[in-house]
């Protein structure tokens, strides 16, 4: 392995960006915002192409933290800057990597304004993004985990819709509840184990009842960020908001931190509570899945309608992670990585009628594959894997997850289950009311097929989407050790406490 | 290898035809002929050498017993979750790969006469490809979820297919229900893939196969309830079966289907991807054969949906309606075959039908095509002449339907009837007696069929009636093949697949255990029993001639005489109002009130949009306090500072 702080690299890489665009200076306010087009994107490539060292270089037989950087920092306190991947987080930094660019390429004619802002924004984003997932020590996780959605807020707040101010302070505020209780958690965490280092603190056994109060309240925080039924309604107004790119990392990137905290806290520091809370965490997931999937039959909203989609799959992956299961766990990272994909693609098919017709109303449209067979093609395979059919990305972690959940607990996987046949159910009708039929409206009359730029932002995604869909292996040879790992200890504590009898596995 | 070949080449056909798709855009009206033309070229010849390699590999695999399987790649590795992508050949897969090939080759040259018109025919033949290819994975899969694959794989070919004509409503309503519905039973089938592996912990065929036995007795919690392991199973696994077969409840689909081209209903809804849920219980057959309770609920299920799907289909009038609910109920013959323990009958069926069905729909496209696209026998008749070789074609398919001696149908219906009859059971009882019956009345709708479109006075107009004209010889060609099929295809293989070299043929490609007898019995029965079925067919035949040429004045005067009965079985059993009014309608109420009640309300309501609501009205509450006069404040002071001392006294004096 080089001997390169690679995680630091990438991680504050996008700041430089940020300086590069800051020193832009020129009195024509178009050449400023196109060199701060040009400097994101080369930024933003730059720091996916060297993520491509993880993904080769990354051992895919040891469940041990890789490309490890470990510096004092406030040496009092015992917190230090600890960053780290295990085949857990791994490929949610590459996540991260590829959907940046991609966002800055779907912004690329859709803002206007304050481009370099709107850049800056996003690169500080990847910035906190990357280190969420890197963060090894609870200090340092916080901060990135919170700083995300200072650039969201603003992204939404500024460049969104006409409901824009709401929908962003209705983000903040409900993760705002669930950040407070999570810091009292962490502080709870401190106080007992006397350390603030991720590693130590998986190691370190709570006692159970304070288990249970730090469980809440760190479910507090990742459930709001799930977003788990019933703190989900600011999701779809977000969504709605957000401009293209916006949804595009909000969906793609930020809904996995919830996923991402239960694996990596609730789990293996929490095992007992975790176990305890399991029939909790499966009734809302389920009602998550059944509930937003008939919601979504009734939208007349585009985005608002993937939106709930995106609540239903996250359900799935909620059920997976505390299914304790290998199938369950792998599916449910599977699940999140796939969904990062498809369902960022899906904003981005919303993106490009948007921006050409710029109302998100699917009864505005219809007939489009009339004119525009590319776009209709592009959208037919993201649905199909939206809607889980084998061959695409969306079915490896459906499948994973349900098996997992049959393992677990035969209620919840054929509940879960109806949420494929709900799911068909309104994608295939959506897709039905923009796409098919005659084209029939005066101002869709001259629309325009995708362009090269849109075509080069869809490839990418199409080709990982059938890829995940054929050869799975390739993204789950990075979990398989990891996975492994997580349900040993977890098992190992459950077994210590006697618990694992009742756990019936 | 050479199987390797076979599933890849309608792929391959099928993206160079995507591409061509995409190549014809904006292109001039020659340019987009040549490319055309290159598409149908193309996918045909694929498939006509995948049709050629499925007899070479039927002669290898199926008479010289060569059965094998080649692993390609890792699929999905998740703990024993472990699954490649893989090509299973063994004698049920190669009967299959003849069937779906010759079917699908014959399919592929009629398109191009069939779709001649149409602007998007790339487009066609690529989807028809797909479609042949992703059946191809399902019948060659050496594990369930392969199988499941090629299942939703044929279900989404099938969706694109239906909505093929994407300007019409009515066809993008039947695609999306098609879709849907086949979730239903996929829905099943994931859960019957799912138990198999709680309960073997593997989902690879050929080592479920071998534990079976093992676990006969085995007792697996399901939904809160100990299950006997493998009915339930098997249970799960056959509501798949029943959304892919449309068999009775998740049968609604299919006639709806019919708004896709008729080549495609032709392949896809009578031929080839209706019939998986047959081949998957013969698949399956060393599973089923271990849950009496399973077969038992397949025959009921089969032998249901034979008689039902049959009187729908006596009353319908448009042409490919009646075919599609015989398609239905033949599919229940095959299902009551199985649910004996007659696999072999139940798949000889399903060769014989693939045939002879194809056959009868591409005609019905002939007669459609030559009646410019007039789908209502109400508006045909008296036309024969003017398409004979048509009409004689249709004659061999409703024939060998009907199941008259020397034609295919014959044979396999005949076998399948008697095996229901020496199955000796109560079910079997019931099989035999509703299929007894549905012989009946499939003989008559098909005479019905052939008589109200081809003879009697002409009810089509007269610029129809000037344009009808004999197909084209490459719509032809094809039906002359499959017409051989329908000639051939019973008496041919009958030993092979039924008689006395079958146990060597099958091999173990299909399990029957030694106390299921029905096949051996089979052919053991009474001759009453033996010839009842042509004896119905003659009933079904002359009453049919005697009501629509001899007296074609009495079906109305029945039809109003019984006007309950006729409007209920012309409302197909009211099953879509039904479903309409209890899972759609409800689905989206539903939907809409947990939106609007649920989250906006009540959620949103009391969450925060509530709390800013009341803060907002606490602090206008606040600055009302501020009124700006002096005397208000130290009145306020003074209470404060009253309340203070008060406090004090209080705390500190007791």
């Amino acid at each position: 392995m080089l001997d390169l702080p690679l995680l630091t690299i990438l991680t504050f890489a996008p700041l430089v960006g940020v300086l590069a665009i800051l020193i832009i200076r020129h009195d024509d306010a178009e050449v400023v915002a196109q060199n701060a087009r040009n400097v994101a994107l080369f930024v933003s490539s730059g720091v996916f192409l060297l993520s491509l060292l993880l993904w080769f270089t990354f051992d895919r037989t040891t469940a041990d933290f890789q490309w490890v950087e470990k510096v004092a920092w406030m040496e009092d306190f015992g917190i230090s800057y600890h960053m780290g991947v295990d085949g857990i987080s791994v490929l949610f930094v590459m996540l991260t990597t590829l959907l940046t660019p991609i966002c800055v390429l779907a912004s690329w004619n859709s803002i206007k304004d304050r481009v370099k802002e709107y850049m800056i924004c996003f690169l500080i984003l990847e910035t906190f993004m990357i280190g969420m997932f890197c963060a090894l020590d609870l200090f340092l996780f916080y901060i990135f985990f919170e700083a995300v959605l200072i650039p969201m807020f603003i992204i939404i707040g500024i460049w969104g819709g006409a409901r824009r101010v709401y929908a962003a302070f209705k983000l903040f505020l409900y993760t705002l509840l669930g950040s407070v209780l999570m810091l009292v958690a962490m502080l709870t965490m401190y106080y007992y184990a006397g350390t603030t280092d991720m590693l130590e603190l998986m190691a370190y056994n709570f006692p159970i009842e304070a288990q249970k109060w730090m469980w809440l309240a760190f479910f507090a925080s990742f459930a709001v960020k799930v977003p788990m039924w019933p703190v989900h309604t600011w999701l779809p107004d977000a969504h709605v908001e957000a401009p293209t790119a916006g949804s595009v990392i909000l969906a793609g990137v930020l809904l996995k931190f919830g996923g991402y905290g239960f694996l990596r806290f609730s789990l293996p520091m929490m095992p007992e509570a975790s176990l305890y809370f399991t029939p909790l965490m499966y009734t809302l997931s389920i009602i998550a899945v059944i509930y937003t999937s008939l919601v979504a039959l009734a939208q007349e909203d585009m985005k608002k309608l993937i939106a709930y989609s995106s609540i239903a799959h996250m359900g799935f992956v909620t059920i997976g992670t505390f299914t304790l299961t290998t199938q369950g766990i792998e599916g449910a990272i599977y699940q999140m990585l796939s969904h990062g994909v498809v369902s960022a693609a899906l904003f981005l098919v919303v993106g490009v009628v948007y921006d050409r017709i710029h109302t998100r109303e699917i009864a505005a449209y219809g007939g489009l594959v009339n004119r525009m067979p590319a776009y209709a093609l592009t959208f037919m395979v993201f649905a199909m894997a939206s809607v889980g059919l084998p061959g695409t990305g969306g079915f490896v972690g459906e499948v994973l997850v349900l098996v997992g959940a049959f393992k677990a607990n035969t209620w919840v996987a054929a509940f879960a289950a109806t949420g494929v046949i709900l799911g068909a159910a309104y994608t295939l009708y959506l897709y039905r009311r923009i796409i098919f039929g005659e084209l029939t409206k005066e101002n869709l009359m001259k629309i325009t097929d995708m362009n090269r730029r849109e075509m080069a932002i869809f490839a990418p995604l199409l080709f990982i989407t059938i890829w995940m869909g054929v050869y799975p292996s390739s993204f789950l040879d990075f979990m398989h050790v990891s996975v492994e790992h997580l349900i040993n200890q977890v098992n190992t504590s459950l077994a210590q406490s006697g618990m694992l009898e009742l756990a019936g596995r | 290898m050479i199987e390797t070949i076979l599933v890849f080449l309608p792929l391959v056909g099928s993206i160079i035809a995507g591409v061509m798709v995409f190549a014809s855009i904006g292109a001039d009206k020659h340019r987009k002929h040549t490319l055309d033309l290159a598409s149908q070229v193309v996918t045909c010849s694929m498939l006509v050498i995948s049709a050629i390699l499925a007899f070479v590999i039927f002669f290898d695999v199926g008479l010289n017993g060569n059965a094998r399987t080649t692993e390609l790649f890792t699929w999905i590795a998740s703990g024993s979750f472990e699954l490649s992508w893989a090509l299973k050949v063994d004698t049920l897969t190669s009967v299959m790969m003849i069937v779906v090939c010759t079917v699908s080759a014959m399919v592929h040259i009629y398109s191009v006469g069939y779709m001649h018109h149409d602007p998007s025919v790339p487009r066609f033949m690529c989807y028809l490809s797909l479609f042949t290819f992703m059946m191809l994975m399902l019948i060659t899969a050496d594990n369930l979820v392969q199988m499941f694959f090629g299942w939703e794989g044929v279900g989404l070919a099938s969706y694109l297919l239906i909505g093929f004509w994407y300007k019409r409503p009515s066809a993008n309503a039947a695609a999306i229900k098609a879709f849907v519905v086949n979730r239903v039973g996929d829905f099943g089938f994931a859960l019957g893939i799912f138990a198999t592996f709680v309960l073997f912990d593997t989902i690879h065929l050929d080592t479920i196969f071998d534990a079976v036995p093992g676990q006969k007795d085995a007792i697996l919690n399901v939904f809160g309830t100990d299950f006997h392991a493998m009915t339930i199973i098997c249970l799960l696994l056959f509501v798949g079966a029943m959304g892919k077969s449309a068999q009775l409840g998740l049968h609604t689909w299919l006639p709806d289907a019919m708004e896709g081209p008729t080549p495609v209903s032709a392949l896809i809804h009578a031929a080839t991807m209706v019939t998986a849920g047959v081949f998957m219980v013969a698949r399956l057959s060393p599973m089923f054969e271990y849950s009496q309770t399973a077969l038992d609920v397949v025959t009921i299920v089969g032998a249901s949906t034979a008689i039902f799907a049959a009187t729908i289909g006596c009353v319908q009038n448009d042409i490919k309606r009646v075919i599609a609910y015989s398609t239905c109920s033949q599919l229940g013959y095959m299902f009551f075959a199985c649910g004996v323990s007659a696999y072999s009958a139940g798949i000889f069926h399903l060769m014989t039908h693939g045939f002879f069905k194809a056959l009868l729909f591409l005609g019905a496209g002939s007669v459609i095509h030559a009646m410019s696209d007039e789908q209502d026998m109400r508006k045909m008749g008296g036309i024969w002449k003017m398409i004979p070789v048509t009409y004689a074609l249709m004659w061999i398919g409703s024939l060998a339907l009907a199941g008259v001696p020397p034609f295919a149908g014959f044979f396999s219906k005949d076998i399948v009837l008697e095996a229901a009859y020496a199955a000796h059971s109560g079910v079997g009882q019931y099989a035999f007696a509703m299929g007894i019956l549905a012989a009946l009345l499939t003989a008559f709708y098909s005479w019905r069929l052939l008589f109200m479109t081809f003879h009697g006075t002409s009810r089509a107009d007269e610029k129809t009636l000037a344009h009808v004209h004999e197909s084209p010889k490459v719509m032809i060609i094809p039906l002359l093949v499959l017409a051989l099929g329908a000639v051939g295809a019973g008496y041919i293989p009958y030993t092979l697949f039924v008689g006395e070299g079958m146990e060597n043929f099958w091999g173990e490609a299909i399990l029957m255990l030694p106390h299921h007898q029905a096949l051996e019995n089979a052919h053991h029965v009474p001759a009453l029993v033996k010839y009842s079925p042509l004896i119905v067919g003659a009933i079904g035949i002359g009453t049919a001639w005697f009501l629509y040429i001899k007296r074609p004045d009495i079906p109305p005067k029945i039809a109003e005489r019984f006007q309950g009965v006729y409007q209920f079985l012309l409302n197909k059993w009211y099953f879509d109002e039904l479903y309409d009014k209890i899972f759609v309608r409800p689905a989206f109420m539903i939907g809409r009130g947990l939106w609007k009640g649920g989250d906006g309300a009540l959620i949103d309501g009391c969450g925060p949009d509530g709390i800013s609501n009341a803060v907002r009205v606490m602090a206008r509450r606040v600055s009302a306090l501020q009124t700006g006069y002096l005397y208000h404040y130290a009145f306020a002071m003074l209470i404060g500072i009253a309340a203070l001392v008060s406090w004090y006294m209080f705390t500190q004096g007791s």
